[in-house]
């Protein structure tokens, strides 16, 4: 593991180009590929996964005859040829609202973690270096956001604002702001002590040159993988606040609000309002999770006992 | 013991910034965010008298600033304030429902350590193996199974189509649950009273919803307890006990899994946060009256002060959680300094 490690290591120290990062990255891909087998088929099953949902979003119609929305179908009905997974109380195709959700969720939680991301990484990474009072007061904020439970906070922020897609992005992305300050501030606080950074300061690099140059390229490696698996956190935070009614208003179909309304109707067995919406859930934030310790564990072997 | 007075000290004061900006933290989001709550509770057709009234009685037409002051002021003698729809102080319900809650939690964490320990430390002792796989690719899936439709999936296999258990609520329409209210935890006041058979019905009907809150805790124990039973597997102190011929499973399981626990206790602390957010989905699921239900019933009224007061209250649970925790592991833990 540790020979391995290395020449991964040495290059990831060299001044960052886009390049130079692609041809790295797959340098380490094919070393590591051999070496770590399971992992790399996480990696390629997440891929498969996430790019088969991706695909779907985009060209739904090739998937689903059916409009997400149209009440034409028979009431209740189990699944059958004609509508494979069944149609609902309004008689709505269940497999239609299942390919036309995956746009709702997805659009939500990709850009409730870019929005925090956005926020999240510049203030960690400024924080870190700066390293003054600003850095202690900030980060106390921080970690109380963080250590407060996260769907809570995203039912408060959903609760005040109302319902609507916009509305509920922002409440997801704010669960997540302080996820990305504390990596980044801790991998800024590493870094800045390396060896490269103090010959920049030395060769008299100016504080924002040190900064943007050399410090910020090497923590966004750490932040892809992070990313990734942010993802998939948003994606259950989303379909939670949908599932408890704090989500979207009535007509965009949403996997989490077809859960809450399949709820209704249990008891009287039907079980396929209920079962797909929440497989569909589980499929796509099983595939952000897999991508990302995919990535984790190739990129950074160090990760590899957790 | 000098150690852990000076550390209890030092992480008590720790809490109070930490529960200061979290209460600040509250107050922003629900009064400073836009919205306002008298026009949302009354409606869009008050006379705008009656709004005014509603305001100057609530304290909502001050400054910003001095509404803050009087929301610290008011935390300060421990006062929530009055409920706006129902005519009760904020803390009643909360308190009423708190018991639940706490029931449904604890039972959570009972099946999550009961699932997580014992899989963990079989994965690290198996490591590398296909039971090391399934379990791990188990804790895995736990991640992503939404805690509400694993509830769900629950409800319709043992509930409606096996109907070997109950769907819904903390004991079956049989049982007079007004008998009981001493403490308001059922498991408790059943016995109090004498009353097995009420006992067994609120046993019953906890098991769905602890296992569902459990099972999607325990892969990350299962995570936890494996990577630090790897290390302690691995360190010199399990060796030299290996050496002294101390049979395998005493290894593994006094001396290794004692020391592999020290973290697990902290991880403890940390989840406790998602243990709340997957109580109020499992409440959600399964008609559970507790503190989660609440929260959500009363943002369906418009109710603010009462979602105020919940929300402070789960701000204080998690602060007082993590320091008793915290405490724990100084006190287990010789080596922890602050």
């Amino acid at each position: 593991m540790a020979e391995n490690m290395k020449p991964t290591e040495v290059e990831s120290r060299r001044l960052w180009s886009p390049a130079g990062a692609l041809s790295s990255a797959i340098g380490a891909f094919s070393r590591s590929a051999k070496r770590y087998r399971m992992e790399w088929w996480i990696l390629v099953a997440g891929l498969l996964i996430v790019a088969l949902i991706l695909f779907m979003t985009f060209f739904p119609g090739l998937f689903s005859a059916y409009s997400p929305n149209s009440q034409d179908g028979p009431q209740l009905k189990a699944p059958s040829p004609g509508h494979i997974m069944g149609t609902d109380n309004l008689g709505r195709d269940v497999w239609a609202r299942v390919v036309y959700g995956s746009q709702t969720i997805l659009g939500v939680a990709i850009s409730a973690s870019l929005l925090s991301a956005i926020v999240g990484i510049p203030l960690g990474l400024i924080s870190g270096f700066a390293g003054n009072w600003a850095d202690k007061v900030l980060s106390l904020v921080m970690d109380s956001i963080y250590s407060f439970p996260g769907l809570i906070l995203a039912i408060a922020f959903a609760a005040m604002l109302g319902p609507g897609v916009v509305n509920i992005t922002l409440a997801v992305a704010v669960v997540y702001v302080p996820k990305y300050f504390r990596l980044v501030r801790g991998q800024t606080l590493q870094i800045k002590e390396e060896p490269y950074v103090e010959a920049a300061k030395a060769i008299g690099a100016k504080r924002s040159t040190t900064l943007f140059r050399y410090v910020f390229p090497n923590v966004i490696a750490t932040v892809v993988v992070v990313f990734s698996l942010n993802i998939a956190d948003a994606i259950m935070t989303e379909a939670a606040l949908s599932f408890i009614g704090l989500g979207l208003p009535a007509g965009i179909p949403d996997w989490g609000m077809d859960l809450s309304m399949g709820k209704k109707f249990l008891p009287s067995g039907t079980w396929w309002m209920i079962t797909f919406p929440g497989l569909a859930i589980m499929l796509l934030a099983l595939g952000f999770t897999m991508l990302g310790e995919g990535l984790a564990e190739i990129l950074n072997p160090r990760l590899q006992e957790y | 013991m000098k150690r852990i007075l000076n550390y209890l000290i030092a992480r008590i004061l720790l809490t109070i910034p930490m529960l200061f900006i979290l209460l600040t933290l509250v107050f922003v989001v629900l009064r400073v965010m836009p919205g306002d709550p008298v026009s949302s509770m009354l409606g869009g057709h008050a006379p705008q008298a009656v709004i005014d009234a509603k305001r100057e009685a609530l304290g909502l037409n001050k400054p910003i600033f001095f509404q803050y002051l009087d929301y610290l002021g008011q935390l300060a003698r421990l006062d929530l304030g009055e409920s706006m729809n129902f005519k009760e102080k904020v803390s009643t319900p909360i308190l009423q429902k708190l018991p639940a809650t706490i029931e449904l939690t604890l039972a959570g964490i009972i099946v999550a350590l009961g699932i997580g320990i014992p899989l963990g430390v079989r994965s690290a002792r198996l490591r590398r193996t296909w039971q090391d796989s399934v379990i791990r690719f188990f804790a895995n899936i736990t991640y992503c199974i939404p805690v509400y439709w694993m509830g769900l999936m629950f409800q319709m296999l043992f509930g409606v189509f096996l109907n070997l258990f109950p769907i819904a609520g903390r004991v079956g329409t049989r049982v007079d649950s007004s008998e009981f209210d001493r403490t308001g935890f059922y498991i408790i006041d059943t016995l109090l009273k004498g009353n097995f058979t009420a006992f067994g019905d609120v046993m019953y009907h906890l098991v769905l919803p602890a296992v569902t809150l459990g099972l999607t805790l325990s892969g990350v124990f299962i995570r936890m307890t494996r990577a630090n039973m790897l290390d302690s597997l691995k360190s010199d102190f399990v060796l030299a006990t290996r050496a002294r011929g101390v049979a395998e499973n005493r290894v593994v399981y006094t001396h290794a899994l004692k020391n592999a626990l020290i973290p697990v206790v902290t991880m403890l602390g940390l989840e406790f946060a998602a243990l709340l957010a997957g109580a109020i989905l499992t409440e959600t699921t399964f008609s559970w009256p507790g503190m989660g239900r609440l929260l959500l019933e009363r943002i369906y009224n418009r109710d603010y002060p009462v979602i105020q007061g919940i929300i402070i209250f789960y701000a204080l649970f998690v602060s007082v959680v993590s320091l008793l925790v915290d405490i724990i592991y100084a006190v287990i833990d010789p080596r922890v300094k602050l």
